[in-house]
């Protein structure tokens, strides 16, 4: 049996060929995508300014999805967290499920596993156990679009009214979510005054959009305030904590 | 253009169930590798164990997933952002900004494409920047793990939907009144529903699209 290391070249090249599989997924999907809207008549400006604007708000993200990967490495070396969380997976999934695993076999995760088998189950469950999306939209996406089509066609102010109604109900569960600690006192506040600064900067990038017609902020508005906010809940957590 | 637009959409589905199919298989081949090469296929029943533990709930969040992202995030959206992972924090937030950006309306095959091209580049950049990350990991995970820059990790998501809030809600503060109510009584009474927050999605989303209805057949929409 070869040596195990969660760390060897083996691994980063089996999670490598993976990532790059999915990365040239993207730019398939990118190319064709940018082809019909050229036939749709959206000119390359406006395509720059989207694909501008889209990659200057993943950054911070993306960032964060690092700090998932470390989190993860102490316990299952560098490859597996880097496969998981470039593709298919986000770290509220694949922490939980590297845990149950875990659990189950009596391992401990808070050092490494040293034993390929408790390996190989947890790379099997963290695969199998979050495959359902993917699952779903592979194989019935179409009928989803025809029940959504179907929809817009009986009554298309209604078709409107039904799609924001999903995209609302997706930022009220998340704004929700956001006072749910207020009970524990003034800690507890400390997620809402920063999503109110982040609404107050993009109101204040919007008075500058629309009353001194800066148009670049548009693109950058959300990034903005979204970098801005979080910088800002450092001061605001130590002042009150 | 009209052909063209059925050729697209027709396309679009082959070409998705095509990479789906081939996504499904390329993550599957990771642990299959790795027990072929170490001789270290798990024993079934440590597997079906674990697969209980999480299965349940992540095959159910996935689903809800499905059905509530895919009308949001358009065709080619939908079957790019489900094998790139991230949705909710990342793809859905960035493909919103970009439909909104581009001044189209959802469901218009100009959004369907502006929200592939959205999701697509937000993919190809997190690969990038995770990628920059594995590398330089040694350097960057001190920084990152300091005690000054966790409140603000702690705090994305009210950075984000804060912003994004700004610009939604108040455009349709009719339609989302209802469900932010709720939400609020909700999240304050059961703190704990927290850690559930995507099977809240769905509640939210029927609660949303209940009051909507009763509005819109009372002409108030």
């Amino acid at each position: 049996m070869k040596t195990f290391d969660t760390n060897s070249m083996f691994l980063f090249t089996m999670a490598g060929i993976v990532i790059l599989f999915v990365l040239a997924q993207s730019l398939f999907f990118l190319i064709k995508a940018w082809k019909r809207a050229r036939e749709l008549g959206i000119d390359n400006k406006t395509l720059i300014r989207i694909a501008k604007g889209s990659a200057v708000f993943t950054v911070a993200p993306a960032i964060s999805i690092i700090l998932g990967v470390i989190t993860l490495s102490k316990f299952l070396g560098l490859p597996l967290p880097w496969l998981r969380l470039s593709v298919l997976g986000a770290l509220t999934y694949e922490l939980p499920a590297a845990t149950t695993v875990a659990n189950s076999l009596g391992v401990s995760i808070s050092s490494g596993v040293t034993d390929p088998k408790v390996y190989s189950t947890i790379a099997w469950v963290m695969t199998l156990g979050i495959m359902s999306g993917l699952l779903i939209i592979t194989l019935f996406l179409k009928k989803i679009q025809g029940g959504i089509d179907s929809i817009q066609q009986k009554d298309r102010k209604w078709g409107e009214i039904f799609n924001t109604s999903i995209f609302m109900g997706m930022i009220s569960a998340f704004l929700g979510m956001i006072f749910s600690d207020i009970t524990i006192g003034i800690t507890g506040w400390i997620p809402v005054f920063v999503m109110v600064i982040s609404s107050i900067i993009m109101i204040i990038c919007g008075y500058f959009i629309k009353v001194h017609n800066i148009k670049w902020l548009e693109d950058y508005a959300l990034s903005i305030s979204m970098l801005l906010s979080m910088a800002l809940s450092i001061p605001i957590t130590n002042l009150i904590k | 253009m009209k052909a063209k637009a059925m050729e697209y959409g027709e396309k679009i589905h082959i070409w998705g169930r095509i990479w789906g199919v081939l996504a499904m298989l390329m993550f599957i081949l990771y642990p299959t590798a790795v027990s072929i090469y170490y001789s270290a296929w798990p024993d079934a029943g440590p597997l079906l164990k674990a697969l209980l533990g999480v299965a349940p709930v992540f095959w159910t969040v996935g689903a809800i997933e499905a059905f509530t992202f895919a009308p949001m995030l358009g065709v080619g959206g939908s079957y790019l952002g489900f094998v790139t992972g991230n949705l909710t924090n990342l793809k859905v937030p960035c493909a919103l900004n970009a439909m909104e950006l581009a001044k189209v309306k959802p469901g218009t095959e100009e959004s369907e494409v502006v929200s592939t091209i959205a999701i697509a580049v937000s993919s190809i950049v997190t690969t990038l920047v995770i990628f920059l990350g594995v590398i330089l990991i040694s350097r960057i995970q001190p920084i990152l793990e300091s005690e000054l820059l966790a409140p603000a990790f702690d705090n994305i998501l009210p950075s984000l939907f804060g912003a994004l809030a700004v610009v939604f809600v108040s455009k349709n503060w009719k339609i989302a009144m209802a469900p932010l109510i709720f939400m609020l009584i909700l999240f304050i009474s059961i703190p704990s529903l927290a850690n559930s927050v995507s099977i809240m999605v769905p509640v939210g989303v029927i609660v949303a699209i209940s009051v909507s209805r009763i509005l819109y057949k009372k002409g108030h929409l």
